[in-house]
């Protein structure tokens, strides 16, 4: 007993204070990308070549970056020539829509709070179901620590339950394999309404890494309704924690701020 | 080639295609036999449809230890059927069937012949359990062993699961509380990730394989790096080397806190289950201080590393990784110290020794059997060819086995690291890396987290992969989940598969 009373003074108090304080990140972390096109040369595509998941289309139009398809990873910024394209630190990149997911300059419109009717019912005690259907487990590893100490997503009444008969709504993680196609129906069918869905990561959004292949169903968009999309492949637990409190209009303080120019 | 009929080949060696002989189904059957009696193990057994003649070619990679070198050989089946080989050498029943699955040949006599992911045959009208031209395969609709009796009852559990976890089923058989028999049926993870591969590499090659299983994102880029840099020729430096071994080092660090973490949590041992909850997490972020992916994502590419450490970074690294693992080890330490975590983890879930290397266990849970297998020292590739990190076993086989494996790795891993950053080599992080080779296999081994990591390389005339074959140390490992539930309580299952903690799309692929 004294062991364990010494271990819990040494261990300490590790939660952090999120969000009343802006969280660190750390200093290689890749979160929103930022274009500079006045460095972009004439008709140069090298970026939007680079990229993977084809995120990036440039045309008539201008540039676009589709942060549904963004893996975050270093393909583009790597391959451009002139440093037009780089990672900043913004974590806070949820939306409620799938089109805002699409960007064509550095604002971001941020997910909104849910109407009012929902806020009273899901503000303070949201019970969610997760479903893992076709992905690698990282966007998993990353929804768990939430309910670690230092997230510890329990203090805002959010919580993982055994039973789509418990939850609110489902998290979807994974690009939603053909043989994950039914559990992922008959999930979203056992929640009892209102229900909301979540989806988290690249491949439960527009199929990751994976985007395309037969055995996929390019993300869970075309399955169900999706309330919230946070992207990353995995998102950081603070982006996905920053779309939780958004949806349930829970944010307030230095990390609000719904639209900004993402620096 | 040596007096079976199998070529020798090291580990990262890029070697011609040709060189492999192909041998008769009788000698390739009896060589992969005799090998296994000999106390060789399957790394690789696969399918692969040569565009020469367009008949399916069997291929089986066997690692000798002893002499430090793999073997390989290959047979050409003329027929949609062959002679199982799992009879005589159970190690290779999965492989089989995963054969039997991809390509539509069936081994015949194979004593648990069932699908493995449930997807359609890549050879359209070969179908080994002869389903008609357009019938897709349902997911986990198989003929499950079953135990009859008044007092039997069927446990099915999946593939939603209570948990954040993957999906996976399991079906008990069960006399009360104890299990006489689980069987686990995957593939609910299938992404088609193999197949992708064929034609590569292309921008697409080394985000598939940093997500074949998310979890082990270093271990799979360095095993890809390391076929892809043979293949081309390329030789990696020195520091890209030492960086490499310290990302795959504090992937296992994080993943085997995390896993004492949720070993203690499902014995209801709080206090443990919340640091290391907390603990995996700061070496996460350890992995991102490196490359700002707490997964490791982007921080390998063929030819070396994307990011480097100053010597700022490094003093910084070097001093959270210390706080760190002061941390784990007062947390484990209360774990090894209660009665009561001991009373649940000792005993539970064993796996004799025997039965292990019958199956071809891999990684910490085949250690923890006392079997001293391990690719750091056995095939050692990259800083592990100048950096020995000894191997870490225990005897009983049991939760608790799995359980002070992961901890004794820890501390060895945590002492490597320390040692790496602390003789750092001067010199570049990466070299270009060019075209493959054509015509060209090789073999390349990393120790991952989990276990023996082995990807399988094939190049056509043009250096494109023809072929691209993966496998887990899950792969290896599910059946012996399966096993260490006999006799258990069905309540200790989860302690079981968290004692193991596979990866479900690893297999699934």
């Amino acid at each position: 007993m004294l062991n364990l009373s010494l271990a819990r003074l040494r261990q300490g108090h590790r939660t952090i204070a999120y969000p009343a304080q802006v969280p660190t990140l750390p200093d290689r972390f890749r979160g929103l990308p930022i274009v500079d096109s006045s460095k972009c040369p004439e008709s140069c595509r090298a970026c939007a070549d680079a990229c993977p998941t084809n995120a990036i289309t440039i045309d008539a139009k201008g540039m676009r970056v589709d942060l549904g398809r963004c893996l975050f990873c270093t393909d583009c910024s790597d391959a451009c020539p002139e440093e037009a394209i780089h990672y900043s630190q913004e974590y806070r990149l949820s939306t409620r829509s799938r089109d805002d997911l699409i960007l064509d300059g550095q604002t971001i419109k941020r997910a909104q709070a849910l109407e009012e009717k929902s806020r009273r019912l899901f503000g303070r005690s949201l019970k969610l179901r997760q479903v893992s259907a076709g992905g690698c487990n990282a966007c998993e590893a990353d929804l768990n620590v939430l309910g670690t100490v230092v997230f510890d997503m329990g203090r805002f009444g959010i919580q993982f339950v055994a039973s789509p008969r418990h939850a609110d709504g489902i998290v979807v993680t994974g690009a939603v394999s053909e043989n994950m196609r039914t559990a992922l129906l008959e999930t979203y069918a056992a929640v009892p309404a209102p229900k909301l869905v979540i989806a988290v990561g690249a491949c439960a959004i527009s199929g990751g890494p994976f985007i395309d292949n037969p055995e996929v169903h390019n993300g869970c968009g075309s399955l169900v309704p999706v309330d919230l999309f946070i992207p990353g492949c995995p998102p950081h637990p603070l982006t996905i924690l920053d779309g939780l409190l958004r949806l349930l209009g829970r944010l307030d303080g230095p990390s609000a701020a719904a639209s900004d120019t993402g620096t | 080639m040596t007096a079976s009929g199998f070529t020798t080949i090291r580990v990262g060696q890029s070697m011609p295609r040709a060189r492999i002989a192909g041998l008769p189904g009788f000698d390739f059957h009896r060589t992969i036999t005799n090998a296994v009696r000999g106390g060789q193990a399957i790394v690789a057994f696969f399918g692969h449809v040569s565009s020469t003649h367009g008949s399916v070619e069997l291929y089986a990679v066997t690692s000798d230890t002893q002499h430090g070198v793999l073997r390989i050989g290959k047979t050409t089946l003329d027929s949609d059927q062959f002679p199982s080989i799992t009879p005589d050498c159970p190690q290779v029943h999965l492989f089989e069937r995963e054969i039997a699955e991809q390509f539509g040949v069936r081994p015949t006599g194979h004593p648990w012949f069932k699908p493995v992911r449930f997807h359609s045959s890549y050879r359209p009208g070969h179908d080994a359990w002869n389903r008609k031209p357009g019938e897709t395969p349902v997911v986990g609709v198989t003929d499950y062993y079953r135990v009859e009796g008044d007092e039997i009852h069927e446990v099915a559990v999946g593939p939603v699961h209570a948990g954040v976890i993957e999906p996976g089923h399991f079906r008990f058989q069960c006399h009360g509380e104890q299990v006489f028999h689980l069987e686990i049926s995957l593939g609910y993870q299938h992404r088609g990730a193999e197949r992708t591969l064929v034609g590569g590499p292309d921008k697409r090659t080394l985000h598939t394989l940093e997500t074949v299983a998310g979890d082990t994102s270093i271990g799979h880029a360095t095993a890809y790096c390391q076929a892809v840099e043979a293949l081309a020729g390329c030789q990696v430096p020195l520091r890209a080397d030492v960086l490499r071994g310290i990302a795959l080092e504090l992937e296992r660090l994080a993943n085997h806190a995390g896993d004492l973490g949720a070993l203690a949590g499902d014995v209801g041992y709080l206090p443990t289950a919340s640091y290391c909850g907390r603990l995996r997490g700061d070496f996460l972020n350890l992995t991102a201080l490196l490359c700002g992916s707490r997964f490791g994502r982007g921080m390998l590419r063929p030819g070396g590393v994307r990011f480097d450490l100053d010597e700022a970074r490094k003093q910084e690294c070097l001093s959270r990784l210390e706080s760190a693992y002061r941390d784990v080890e007062n947390a484990a330490d209360l774990l090894w110290n209660s009665a009561s975590v001991q009373a649940r983890f000792e005993g539970a879930g064993a796996v004799d020794a025997d039965a292990a290397l019958a199956l071809g266990l891999v990684g910490p849970a085949a250690r923890a059997c006392g079997i001293e297998h391990d690719i750091r020292q056995d095939f050692p590739s990259g800083i592990y060819r100048f950096a020995q990190v000894p191997v870490s076993t225990w005897t009983t086989g049991d939760v608790f086995a799995r359980a002070y494996v992961r901890w004794l790795e820890m501390q060895r891993s945590v002492a490597f690291i320390r040692e790496q950053l602390q003789g750092f080599p001067d010199g570049p992080t990466h070299a270009e890396c060019g075209a493959l080779k054509p015509e060209q296999i090789v073999v390349s081994l990393v120790e991952g987290w989990r276990g023996e990591i082995c990807h399988v390389a094939i190049t056509d005339s043009q250096g494109r992969f023809a072929r691209y074959k993966i496998v887990d140390p899950s792969f290896h490992n599910w059946t012996g989940l399966a096993i260490s539930l006999r006799d258990q309580q069905i309540s200790d299952f989860p302690l079981c598969n968290k004692s193991f903690n596979l990866s479900y799309c690893g297999h699934d692929l």
